[in-house]
């Protein structure tokens, strides 16, 4: 996990918005996109409602991939994944 | 002397425990994934179970949906279709009364003579929860798998031509296979 300073600074390789689905849409989103990131690149899941903030660090663990942090802003959330397979 | 007098007992125990249990079988594979029943035919029950298929199946879980009863008007197409078997009376009845596909279902409750659910349906668009259409397209992108429930079909008369493409018809030990295969397993 890494601190908001430190993931503000991260370099996104993909940037999806999930702000207009609601679940299970945005783990829909995650999922087709990080097909799309390279492997370690970095992807980044922006979501309007924060019980995106739960589901996609537990869609990551689960699938392989690393949880990097969230980082809260203005009523959004930016979630951040590594890519592991 | 008391420890030597327990020692035993406790060798023979594991003795006959030793010789109680099954022979070694062959390893069996982990099960893993969701298998469900989708017995209901309404809108709130068969978007909940659509939304839990989807999620299992991005979070990698292999995916099966059997449906049987009111959940195989989920598997109609939208439109009729002239069947190349002739229905009985009552087939034709039950095929004109029941909702033909996901666009059609009914709320459980709050219904109020179709007027909640098209209420339901404007406030979901509203606030981005995806429709059950959109819900059952992506299960079947993601590989989710659709088992028809012949039983059910037979019942009411519906034919396959009548349910949409890519579908598997089969009857309770498909369920059970896909069950059994499963580590959860949910009826809806």
């Amino acid at each position: 996990m890494m601190e908001a300073p430190a993931l503000s600074t991260l370099k996104a390789d993909k940037v999806v918005d999930a702000r207009g689905t609601a679940c299970p849409g945005p783990l829909l989103e995650a999922k087709r996109a990080i097909a799309a990131v390279p492997m370690n690149g970095i992807l980044e899941v922006i979501s309007s409602d924060e019980g995106t903030t739960t589901d996609v660090p537990l869609w990551a663990r689960k699938v392989g991939h690393d949880y990097l942090g969230t980082v809260a802003e203005g009523g959004n959330w930016r979630i951040y994944v590594r890519r592991r397979k | 002397m008391s420890g030597a007098s327990v020692h035993p007992v406790v060798a023979h125990d594991e003795i006959s425990l030793g010789e109680a249990a099954a022979p070694p079988t062959e390893p069996t594979p982990q099960p893993s994934g969701l298998s469900m029943v989708v017995f209901s035919g309404e809108l709130d029950k068969v978007l909940a179970a659509f939304t839990i298929a989807n999620g299992a199946a991005a979070m990698d879980l292999p995916v099966s949906m059997f449906f049987t009863f009111w959940g195989i008007n989920v598997l109609r197409r939208g439109s009729p279709v002239t069947t190349s078997v002739k229905k009985t009376a009552m087939e034709g009845m039950f095929g004109r009364m029941m909702p033909r596909g996901p666009d059609h279902l009914q709320l459980s409750t709050l219904r109020m003579g179709g007027l909640g659910t098209r209420l339901m349906k404007r406030e979901m668009a509203r606030k981005h929860v995806a429709g059950l259409e959109s819900l059952v397209r992506s299960a079947r992108e993601q590989g989710v798998q659709f088992i028809a429930c012949q039983m059910s079909m037979n019942l009411m008369g519906l034919k396959k031509e009548e349910l949409i493409d890519g579908i598997t018809i089969g009857n309770v030990a498909s369920f059970i296979d896909a069950a059994d295969r499963s580590r959860i397993t949910l009826f809806v």
